[in-house]
């Protein structure tokens, strides 16, 4: 099914223009701060700011586990929530037998939050 | 769309669009309005952005009792305007050791995801530009693009404080928008559609909060909170937490290109309290009393924009009260918040909507 958006254009074509307009936004403004603003060198200004002080050790410094944990765990429930919006828009067309295909599904989702619980994943330790 | 206000930029399009055709070739007419919607879109953008970065700050003006920006212009309306271009004229300074191509592109990531989230709220009466049946999802998928921009950004600079700025920011953003986008299917439960026109429309007669009562006031409180948290705000603005690291994750930036950010920043602001007047108080819908024909009318004589913006002015103003009441968040703390009590709230809150819905419990008629 095609979408139109204002003037009766597909509105792919206004996706498509808006992704152009936020580009060319940022370009526009960086080609104009790079005609007027000023330009000085200095080898110190070229440092990571930290506060003034001299970098100590490496820039890209080791990061906390949970992060990654964190991030996993998100994609496992992202993409569940993605299954689940083409059920909530048909929810009233499929009926109590799609209600309990979802809820089934919903069961798993569920198993594997309270299992992340129990393993402690859910801790920043 | 029918005549809920005097305002109808439906009809205006369709004018336009025949005027066009009638005195030039079919394509020239499609450039020429797809240029306008550029160039409109772009125009809007940046005002919002500028009067939003006034609005917050006579807002924590006044919660502070100071007076806030009054010197340039009346009421201080041309402070932000004066700050845009000081800070073009400011340097940008190039760094010895960072990624240059990934430090160049986090900046256009950013904006674009605000801009294209941005042209998919309902504006008013017709007045929508990019308008899929599927409105909802597209947001939430640009939306969260703009994480990747900020965890380029921290990357890419080879500074240790950007880089923990970005790694707390992502983890926060991804682990909120899992409550924005479950508070979201839940009212897609209810609007049983995902187009943005047709949610609009199916609110004339009550808002959502008003006809999915419970679980929609619960939703929303969860959105409240998530949408904050997912705009690096309020209480939850530790990746900027500027006691401990520098600035976060744009520290490496200067002049215009942290200016970026900044904008995002206001602009998701914005997005995030469009999306909530969407969903929850009816869009641009004015407020309407099924029956009521008189005050229904009434309320039509307020242009649509009028009542978009004013909604969604309101609730930024709450968002932004946030900021100024609740002491900032630990690490722990944020996730413990978002995994141990929003997340399986909501998850309830899905099934007790999916309930209501079965069961015919709501206000009113539910939307076709």
């Amino acid at each position: 099914m095609i979408s139109l958006g204002i003037f009766g254009i597909d509105a792919v074509v206004f996706a498509i223009v808006a992704l152009l307009t936020g580009a060319g936004l940022v370009w526009l403004a960086m080609w104009l701060a790079g005609l007027i603003s000023p330009r000085s060198f200095n080898p110190q200004k070229g440092e990571a700011y930290e506060c003034g002080i001299p970098t100590r050790g490496e820039s890209m410094a080791r990061f906390h586990v949970g992060y990654y944990l964190f991030a996993i765990l998100f994609l496992m429930f992202d993409v569940e929530t993605v299954f689940l919006f083409p059920w909530a828009v048909k929810m009233r067309a499929l009926g109590g037998e799609g209600v309990l295909c979802v809820a089934v599904f919903f069961a798993i989702l569920v198993l594997g939050l309270v299992y992340a619980w129990r393993k402690g994943a859910l801790e920043w330790k | 769309m029918s005549n809920y206000t005097i305002d109808n930029f439906s009809s205006l399009a369709t004018w336009f669009d025949t005027m066009l055709n009638n005195f030039m070739p079919s394509w020239l007419a499609t450039t020429l309005e797809c240029l306008l919607v550029g160039v409109g879109l772009l125009l809007v953008y940046s005002v919002l952005a500028l009067f939003y970065i006034l609005y917050e700050r006579k807002i924590c003006a006044y919660f502070q009792c100071r007076l806030g920006p009054n010197r340039v212009g009346p009421w201080g309306l041309l402070q932000s305007v004066a700050d845009m271009f000081k800070i073009l004229i400011k340097e940008l300074i190039s760094l010895n050791h960072i990624d240059k191509f990934l430090f160049a592109l986090a900046p256009y990531l950013v904006i674009i995801a605000s801009v294209l989230c941005f042209a998919v709220l309902p504006w008013g009466n017709g007045l929508q530009i990019i308008d899929f049946n599927i409105g909802i999802f597209f947001l939430l998928a640009c939306s969260s693009i703009g994480v990747l921009g900020i965890l380029l950004a921290g990357w890419s600079s080879n500074n240790k404080f950007t880089l923990i700025g970005a790694l707390r920011s992502g983890a926060q953003m991804v682990s909120y928008e899992l409550s924005v986008g479950l508070s979201i299917l839940t009212m897609v439960v209810f609007a049983g559609t995902m187009d943005v026109g047709k949610i609009v429309e199916a609110q004339a007669d009550h808002w959502f909060i008003f006809s999915a009562h419970i679980p929609a006031l619960i939703a929303f409180v969860i959105y409240m909170i998530a949408g904050t948290a997912e705009t690096n705000r309020g209480p939850f603005d530790l990746p900027e937490a500027e006691s401990e690291l520098t600035a976060g994750y744009h520290t490496e930036y200067s002049g215009i290109h942290f200016g970026f950010f900044y904008l995002a920043e206001y602009l998701n602001l914005f997005i995030v309290s469009g999306v909530a007047t969407l969903l929850f108080f009816g869009g641009w819908m004015p407020f309407r009393v099924a029956g009521w024909d008189g005050f229904n009318e009434i309320m039509g004589y307020i242009p649509s924009v009028v009542w978009f913006l004013g909604k969604a002015f309101i609730i930024s103003f709450i968002i932004i009260w946030f900021k100024w009441t609740y002491p900032r968040l630990r690490i722990d703390q944020l996730l413990t918040l978002e995994w141990k009590y929003l997340l399986p709230i909501n998850l309830v809150n899905l099934a007790l909507m999916v309930w209501i819905v079965v069961e015919g419990l709501y206000f009113g008629q539910l939307p076709q």
